[in-house]
């Protein structure tokens, strides 16, 4: 299979990762709430620093020295804390954006996270931008006539602004009005936007796991303690510094004023923000159908409701008369065409209506539980192997159909997710030896809860649950990504030593009993 | 807590990881860092704000043009608004290091014009010479400017303007 460059590298980069953290842990998964725990450090790391921090122009420098190396061991290190955590969380919300659009997760439903995203990410380095302002040093002055520059080039503003970074003109009032951005307007706004970004979605979690919030915050301090955030010398508008070292991560547009106009520096952020923003609707378009209520098959139990990953299923009153109290309804627009709703109505089940078509009380038109069965019969019967195992795969993890043979099949669906529990039961009942669940990696769904879903419903601990009666030793659920062929093809083979112990034994058990029968029967 | 083999060499794997991303964070949060000025290199900045001069004087309404005013509207002058555009042309030595006309802002162009202009230039002894014309009314530049300066590396020559006392540097 062919997989893009790019997304090998940043694969093997999730896979190293997940040898060193473990999937509960790799930060990779993580991204969006690690981008979360890294605004908490810097909000309370900047609380603190704001309490001996002197907002004008002559005690600012002077207060910020203080912090730096008088009280360095409270102070200094919430300010490198707080220096590092903003550095970090560019990388994060970067690498958030940059999996996102290699996973093909910004089109469709998924725009307006996409799209929120974009501002988001400015307001973020803007933020940083007027952070560096209030230190009020030489790379701060670099910085305000800059921006000023660039502020200058915009219609209405015509100069005025640049004329405050000259001696003798900088008042106390603009820092004071830089100040209040940074400290109260511009995260309240990020705030806001950060609460849009996630509004669509279910379930949002902003706190990553323990243990990797306690590595990142031990790392951030270790870093904070050897490599001390300083400051340039002090701003002196009479005079430009010679050389400044300049925070990559946010203040990059700068150094290209020098070589650039500020209407081309305009013209190439407002054209990267531009594209980014209609990224959602450029070509190749994809759409799929999405799902649909039978509500002949539905007594709105709501299982659906709490598994849509998308808050696109609602549950109201009941329209059509029927004696259940709800129904459900599904909003076009939220719908990511999943079928983890499909997987989780307890219509979905194969041992019903075995002689006519299997309806549910929501469904895939493009995959329906009905043709699942179907298939899922077809490659039972199919299998000519002496163990013979189904993979259930997923379109967006690895391609399980690279394992055909006589004694395999393979069968996808939209997500693992969509998978009802019983039709394992079923495979396993028609004939198949063993069945392989393999999804996306183990918490990295496209769906973002499919595989979990999957897992939990296999264990027992969420509905609707693989039944008891369903031999586990016979069950495998194993993530996947494209580059995972190797490791799928060593547990297909282990998995088929142990089955075919299985087999053997059954049979051995079979024997004994029949032999037992037999001897029951001669006395 | 008992650790197992299995978590000390996880520990590790992540201790390496942790130690990797923040180097790459330290590393660019302070670098590679960036040349502002030359050794040898000091600058200029012209800045000031000026309305440049009205475009043409008040004149006195005749009282027919008084008459047809309606009643509370009436004056005995007619200003118009507009102002001159400001030209300046300054000069380090021979060479021409700026040179703009610029219009005056507003709906009715009353406004006046915010100068800004900064150079990098060799630091030593300069003679620098700026010239400005703000008034349509008058030929030529009616304003000038001529100062020799020894400007020292890494400082900022500003040269400013002031209605009142004309052009100066410091």
């Amino acid at each position: 299979m062919l997989v893009n460059p790019v997304k090998r590298a940043y694969l093997a980069l999730e896979s190293w990762f997940n040898l060193s953290f473990g999937t509960e842990w790799n930060p990779l998964y993580h991204l969006g709430t690690l981008s979360f725990f890294l605004f908490w450090v810097i909000l309370v790391s900047g609380i603190y620093l704001f309490i001996p921090f002197q907002g004008s122009l002559s005690g600012a420098y002077q207060s910020v020295e203080y912090m730096t190396h008088e009280q360095w061991y409270v102070a200094g290190v919430m300010r490198s804390l707080h220096r590092y955590a903003s550095d970090a969380v560019v990388v994060t919300v970067l690498l958030h954006m940059f999996k996102e659009f290699a996973s093909g997760r910004y089109r469709g439903f998924r725009w307006f996270s996409w799209v929120t995203g974009v501002p988001t990410l400015w307001l973020i380095i803007t933020l940083g931008i007027t952070g560096y302002w209030l230190v009020w040093d030489e790379l701060a002055q670099y910085v305000a006539i800059g921006s000023a520059r660039l502020m200058d080039a915009m219609p209405l503003l015509s100069g005025a602004m640049t004329r405050n970074f000259v001696a003798g003109q900088m008042t106390d009032r603009f820092f004071i009005l830089i100040e209040f951005l940074h400290l109260l307007g511009q995260p309240l706004i990020l705030f806001f936007l950060l609460w849009i970004h996630v509004k669509r979605l279910s379930g949002v979690s902003i706190n990553p796991p323990r243990g990797l919030a306690g590595g990142t915050f031990i790392a951030l301090l270790a870093l904070s303690l050897a490599k001390p955030a300083v400051s340039h010398g002090p701003a002196d508008l009479a005079s430009m510094p010679f050389t400044l070292n300049i925070d990559w991560f946010y203040l990059n547009v700068y150094p290209l004023l020098d070589y650039w106009t500020e209407g081309q520096t305009w013209v190439l952020t407002t054209s990267v923000t531009f594209l980014l923003m209609i990224m959602p609707w450029l070509p190749p378009a994809k759409s799929s159908p999405i799902a649909v209520v039978d509500l002949d098959n539905c007594n709105g139990c709501g299982l659906c409701f709490n598994d849509c990953p998308f808050d696109a299923i609602t549950v109201q009153a009941r329209t059509d008369g029927a004696r259940f109290e709800h129904e459900v309804v599904v909003d076009p627009g939220l719908c990511g065409a999943c079928g983890i709703c499909a997987g989780s109505c307890p219509a979905s089940n194969p041992f019903r209506s075995s002689k006519s078509t299997l309806k549910t009380g929501i469904d895939m038109p493009q995959l329906s539980v009905d043709e699942l069965r179907t298939r899922t019969t077809q490659a039972v019967m199919e299998m000519s192997g002496a163990t013979k195992i189904l993979i259930f795969g997923c379109e967006h993890g690895l391609d399980t159909g690279l394992f055909d043979d006589a004694g395999t099949r393979s069968i996808r669906l939209i997500c693992s997710g969509m998978l009802p529990p019983t039709l394992v039961e079923f495979a396993l009942k028609k004939g198949a030896d063993g069945v392989l669940v393999s999804g996306c990696r183990h918490n990295d769904c496209y769906f973002r809860f499919g595989n979990q879903w999957t897992r939990l419903r296999f264990s027992g601990e969420r509905n609707p649950i693989l039944r008891a009666r369903a031999d586990r030793a016979r069950i495998r659920v194993q993530g996947a990504a494209e580059t995972d062929k190797g490791d799928i093809q060593r547990s297909l083979e282990k998995f088929r030593e142990e089955l075919g112990r299985l087999n053997q034994a059954d049979k051995s058990a079979d024997a004994e009993k029949d032999e037992k029968v037999a001897d029951e029967n001669y006395h | 807590m008992k650790i197992t083999t299995n978590k000390l060499v996880r520990y590790s794997l992540q201790a390496i990881n942790y130690t990797v991303f923040m180097a790459l964070v330290w590393y660019f949060s302070a670098a590679p860092s960036i040349r502002i000025l030359a050794d040898d290199q000091a600058a200029i900045t012209i800045a000031f704000a000026h309305a440049g001069d009205l475009r043409e004087l008040c004149r006195k309404l005749s009282s027919e043009e008084i008459a047809e005013l309606a009643a509370n509207m009436r004056r005995t002058e007619d200003c118009p608004r507009e102002r001159s555009p400001v030209l300046i042309e300054a000069s380090l030595g021979e060479e021409i290091i700026y040179d703009v006309s610029l219009d005056p802002p507003g709906l009715f162009e009353d406004g006046g014009v915010d100068v800004y202009f900064s150079k990098r230039i060799p630091a030593g002894k300069h003679r620098f010479e700026i010239k400005m014309d703000d008034s349509v009314r008058e030929q030529g530049f009616n304003h000038s400017f001529i100062r020799e300066f020894d400007v020292m590396p890494g400082r900022i020559i500003l040269v400013s303007f002031d209605s009142e006392s004309g052009f100066s540097a410091k």
